[in-house]
């Protein structure tokens, strides 16, 4: 799968679905705590997104993220759950206990920007993860293994 | 071997069937599967947590640690899934274009 099986129809669609795919991706993972939707289901959708520019422009597109960097944002995606998860310990809270730091005077506001925080960790380790599966499925990304 | 197998798994599934038929009913209000935390989620879960959508207050907040060894759980398969694959041999670090 070396090849892009573009075409001038499929080219105009992708440029035209994937940016809004990305912005409802965001939404959704934004969104989470007010409707339904939260990380799980964004960092799919954001893949979905990005796989779908790989689908029609082939391996050189210009805008791919690359094996490498999918596994650097799967992994930087649990490490921003678990730190936003290791934050309050430093002020005497318990583990994930989003309130503890005193950023905020409402422990309520801070318990939703520790949600939304935590929300997008998994959004990013999701999305992650599907981006190198589908790398690896796809053969894409090989070393040349000439030596 | 193997029919000694098969008559313990038919005592076994004889065993939860036999026992499923003293659970409550689906939905059943005072289950105690609802009865322990489950009100203090619907009664107080937007005040306390400021979401909205009580999914999301349980899942990141009041079972946040929960939801952290699920996102652990899906990050590790994915790995797994890329070893059997076969990524790992033929994926090395130093290798990689980008």
């Amino acid at each position: 799968m070396k090849q892009p099986f573009g075409s001038a129809v499929l080219e105009a669609a992708a440029r035209l679905l994937a940016p809004f795919v990305l912005l409802f991706a965001a939404y959704v993972v934004s969104h989470g705590h007010s409707s339904p939707g939260g990380g799980f289901q964004g960092g799919v959708l954001f893949a979905a997104g990005l796989l779908l520019v790989k689908l029609t422009r082939g391996d050189p597109s210009q805008w791919e993220i690359g094996p490498r960097a999918a596994l650097v944002l799967a992994c930087s995606g649990v490490l921003l759950f678990a730190g936003i998860g290791l934050l309050p310990l430093a002020w005497g809270g318990s583990y994930l206990d989003y309130d503890a730091p005193p950023l905020f005077a409402d422990p309520v506001a801070e318990r939703v920007l520790g949600t939304v925080g935590i929300e997008v960790g998994v959004a990013l380790a999701v999305a992650g993860i599907i981006l190198l599966v589908f790398d690896a499925l796809a053969g894409w990304g090989e070393p040349e293994r000439s030596a | 071997m193997k029919a000694t197998a098969f008559a313990l798994t038919l005592v076994a599934a004889a065993v939860f069937i036999h026992a499923s038929s003293a659970l409550p009913a689906f939905g059943t209000a005072d289950a105690p599967a609802s009865a322990h935390v489950s009100p203090r989620y619907i009664e107080r879960g937007y005040e306390e947590t400021g979401a909205h959508n009580l999914v999301t207050a349980v899942l990141a907040d009041y079972r946040g640690y929960d939801t952290l060894g699920e996102t652990t759980v899906i990050f590790t398969a994915g790995l797994a899934a890329l070893l059997i694959i076969g990524a790992g041999a033929a994926w090395s670090w130093e290798g990689r274009p980008r």
